[in-house]
């Protein structure tokens, strides 16, 4: 049902509901694919893809995204978290949960899923927009194909969170939604499948063309508005060509086209609209030459099309996004095609001969979570030593229980020595693992990603980032690892 | 309170180790039964006179039921301890101490480890249930953080870091050669192990520790009871050990050139046995050479050579067999092998063979007449160690 705001509702206004802030995360490894054709003798196409790493999955990137939305506006504290992603880690139990660990969210947040389809990632934007509260919109995937086809190149992971709520802070108000809904099979994959099967694709270029006008006619209307009005229009879905064809269609002007990151990142599924919107918004905020008022259109296709107006506000000149998109995608670093098929499970290259870790404790990890989830130490209040993991008594002075919890997530340090482990077990080995000292006190020995083993010097940079270890019997390890802070990468 | 020591309060009178190697036709309980055999023969004794057992294995089995099976024990007091790779140490420690209170008259420490029933390669622990966060690393790679650490504080360059390294393993592949019971018992050059495959950092095959099969145990007596047992006894002359905290790994302020723990330990050890200058006192040293680097910083730690200055004692053949001191004068861990709960009291079992001038002539060292051996055990991690140091004279007093 289309919502309409006033487009005279003043800015600034208590009253304006819609973005706060917004943050996309690209994973550090770009597929070439070129590569593809290079290794299949066929497929593959131009530019690059975003790969997760190994020790990434939905759950991970999604949090990384979350981290970076709330990292530009620290007041912030989301009444809710929901989490949308085709690709779910873990299906009954909630993936979101994970995440709210990470951003170490009081109890009080709730945190659920909205899995499974390709509509969900936008489903939860526009029903977050129409709603009340605070709510953190998460949306991650990770987009697969077999090897050699178009879904493989086409896709990309990444994570997208964009914060919705009230108050001065908004960035970019809501005007009007529009929503076209139809029943027809065009992209299908039954559960426990990698990948999806399509119909021909004419059938699904017609349908989404039809749904696609109507949507984006109905949410002008209702906002007032005129398509000379819009000042940036962002189309996504994963029918390529559907998509190519209405952005034609709809007649928009030049300078409301964007890049909708298709060439560098790929087509990420249900969080695709929401990077893609991160992504805009953060171009739009670094330009002082552009005024507040801008006319934003996320258009996502997924089994019918949705359609979200949104104005940028005074509030967006202030916001500073800690990493946007553009950055990332600049900083991105290659990934051979044999280690992408590896990754994804395409191929399977000899293990280390060495035994798989065990299950991970599920009461040991719930005892833990604020260290295992938050990356949370203690830090005795009398020496004011840190100790990762927390422990009760401090290894300077011995007074027990006298800590206080530290965070140290979102703290960076600097690599004091490091080594290459080319026996241990890794899901990708060798390991590359690094002693840090954190800026600001604390030690922790740490395994290191996204990082050539070439590159590591005493002295290397680093940041925490939220990973998946590995996994047994079903259940993952989520903990942290460490990663060189890329250039311009201090935030 | 204090650490006091039982100087010359107890003896070793029967000592036994079977060969260290991948004894794919031997289980836990043949090695068991070999090491003991040849360990009651040894002293003159049999299982009966033994009044009690305490029986060091990482891995292999739980309780002292490990033991009493496979020799029939009825009913005697058998204790499993395990302290990490220190556990065949901690067996003699305690089995001493159980001798020394009085408890009883005579006590027998065995080791024993089946490692290579596993199926892999190298040392996997087996840890607890926990929440996912521990480090997974090898010891090669805690280790391997040694040896650039200790290059930049003394300003070693990396060719010659590597040249103190291949020493030390072309040291131990050359005394292992000489020892019937180690796992290698081939020399090597400085080429092959410069050129062998790097497993961890800068460490390559030749800077590990062979993984094998393997038991040893020895038979203790209060010291004035030793005559009746052997005409050779080895007196205990200090028992010391020190866990650490686990600080080094978040402190800050660890940098990875030296073992705090081997340190303390040895400062102990030697206080109860009233050496002064370890260098010249010691006639030998067996030590806990899991890695190259470990036995370079060993030389600091144990008071052998003052701080940055190791390095050059081993270049200058300081440790070799004909050397100043010998160090390893078996093969160390590097080539009679590592059988986890055994290895402590192999070297126990060095001691006894080359104070007593059992050893192989091409072997035997010539500065037994300083009368002392060293045995250093740990266990662990740079950081996140325990460490054990035994001092034993041929001679009371």
């Amino acid at each position: 049902m289309p919502v309409v705001r006033p487009p005279t509702l003043p800015v600034g206004s208590v009253a304006v509901r819609g973005i706060i802030s917004a943050a996309g995360y690209v994973p550090y490894r770009r597929l070439s694919r070129t590569g593809i054709s290079a290794f299949m003798g066929s497929g593959g196409g131009q530019g690059t893809r975003a790969v997760a790493s190994h020790d990434e999955d939905t759950t991970t990137l999604g949090a990384e995204a979350a981290r970076l939305a709330l990292r530009g506006v620290p007041a912030a504290v989301p009444d809710s978290l929901w989490f949308a992603t085709s690709s779910p880690a873990y299906l009954d139990k909630t993936n979101a949960t994970a995440v709210a660990g990470a951003l170490r969210l009081p109890a009080d947040v709730g945190a659920y899923d909205f899995g499974g389809a390709l509509r969900s990632g936008i489903g939860c934007l526009v029903t977050a927009l129409c709603g009340t509260g605070t709510t953190l919109v998460v949306s991650a995937d990770q987009r697969d194909g077999l090897p050699g086809g178009a879904d493989e190149a086409a896709g990309g992971d990444a994570g997208a969170a964009v914060l919705v709520g009230d108050g001065p802070g908004v960035v970019a108000e809501l005007v009007a939604t529009a929503s076209a809904t139809d029943e027809f099979t065009d992209r299908w994959r039954a559960p426990g499948e990698g990948v999806s099967k399509l119909w021909e694709e004419r059938f699904g270029e017609n349908r989404y063309l039809q749904l696609g006008q109507d949507s984006f006619a109905r949410a002008l209307k209702a906002a007032g508005l005129e398509v000379a009005d819009v000042g940036r229009a962002v189309v996504t879905g994963m029918h390529g060509r559907a998509v190519g064809a209405l952005r034609k269609k709809l007649s928009l002007s030049e300078s409301a086209q964007c890049d909708d990151l298709t060439g560098s990142v790929g087509q990420c599924g249900a969080a695709h609209p929401l990077l893609v919107l991160s992504s805009v918004l953060e171009e739009l905020a670094s330009d002082p030459s552009i005024e507040p008022g801008t006319v934003v259109v996320v258009m996502h296709l997924a089994d019918g099309a949705d359609a979200v107006v949104l104005r940028t506000t005074s509030a967006l000149a202030q916001w500073q996004p800690p990493r946007p998109v553009s950055r990332q995608i600049a900083q991105g670093a290659e990934l051979p095609y044999a280690k992408f098929l590896a990754w994804r499970g395409q191929l399977k290259p000899e293990p280390p001969r060495r035994p798989e870790p065990a299950r991970v404790s599920s009461t040991a990890a719930h005892r833990n979570v604020e260290w295992k989830f938050g990356f949370v130490g203690s830090r005795d209040r009398t020496s004011g030593a840190v100790h990762l993991p927390p422990s009760r008594i401090s290894m300077e002075g011995g007074a027990v229980d006298d800590m206080e919890p530290v965070g140290m997530a979102d703290v960076a340090g600097t690599v004091v020595t490091f080594t290459i482990d080319r026996l241990a077990y890794s899901p990708s080995p060798p390991i590359v693992f690094a002693i840090v000292d954190f800026d600001g006190g604390g030690r922790y020995p740490v395994e290191l990603t996204d990082v050539d083993p070439a590159e590591v010097q005493v002295g290397t940079r680093v940041e925490m980032t939220f990973r998946r270890l590995f996994s047994a019997d079903g259940i993952h390890d989520y903990f942290w690892k460490a990663r060189p802070l890329r250039r311009g990468g201090a935030d | 309170m204090g650490s006091h020591g039982i100087r010359d309060q107890v003896a070793i009178v029967g000592m036994g180790c079977t060969p260290f190697a991948e004894h794919w036709d031997k289980g836990l309980d043949d090695l068991i039964v070999d090491a003991c055999t040849d360990t009651f023969r040894s002293a003159g004794v049999d299982k009966d006179d033994i009044d009690a057992y305490w029986f060091g294995t990482a891995q292999s089995g739980m309780s002292g039921i490990t033991l009493a099976r496979p020799l029939q024990l009825r009913n005697k007091p058998v204790t499993r301890v395990e302290n990490y790779c220190t556990t065949g140490s901690e067996a003699l420690r305690a089995a001493a101490y159980a001798v020394a209170s009085g408890a009883y008259d005579v006590a027998m420490a065995v080791g024993a480890e089946k490692v290579k029933d596993s199926g892999f390669q190298g040392l996997n622990a087996m840890n607890p249930p926990g929440d996912g966060t521990a480090r997974t690393l090898t010891a090669a790679a805690m280790f391997s953080m040694v040896a650039p650490a200790y290059g930049q504080k003394y300003g070693v360059d990396e060719e010659t870091m590597a040249d103190v390294l291949a020493t030390i393993a072309v040291k131990n592949h050359h005394n292992g050669a000489r020892n019937p019971r180690a796992q290698f018992r081939r020399e090597i050059t400085k080429e092959t192990a410069l050129k062998s495959p790097r497993l961890a950092g800068s460490l390559g095959v030749f800077d590990c520790a062979g993984v094998a099969d393997g038991a040893a145990a020895a038979i203790l007596v209060r010291a004035e009871d030793a005559l009746h047992y052997t005409d050779k006894p080895l007196y205990i002359k200090a028992l010391s050990f020190a866990a650490g905290s686990g600080s080094g790994l978040i402190d800050p302020g660890y940098d990875y050139t030296h073992f705090p723990e081997c340190e303390a330990a040895a400062a102990d050890a030697y206080r109860q046995a009233g050496i002064t200058d370890p260098r010249r006192q010691l006639a030998m040293a067996e030590v806990h050479d899991c890695f190259t680097p470990t036995e370079l910083v060993l030389m600091e730690d144990l008071g052998f050579a003052p701080r940055g200055t190791a390095w050059k004692e081993v270049l200058a053949g300081t440790f070799a067999l004909d050397g100043d001191l010998p160090v390893n004068p078996d093969g160390g861990l590097k080539s009679f092998g590592h059988p986890v709960g055994a290895s402590g009291l192999r070297m126990f079992f060095e001691c006894w063979l080359q104070l007593r001038h059992d050893a192989p002539a091409d072997r035997q060292i010539a500065t037994t007449d300083r009368g002392l051996a060293m045995t250093h055990n740990l266990g662990g991690y740079p950081g996140e160690m325990v460490s054990f140091v035994s001092v034993v004279g041929a001679d009371l007093g």
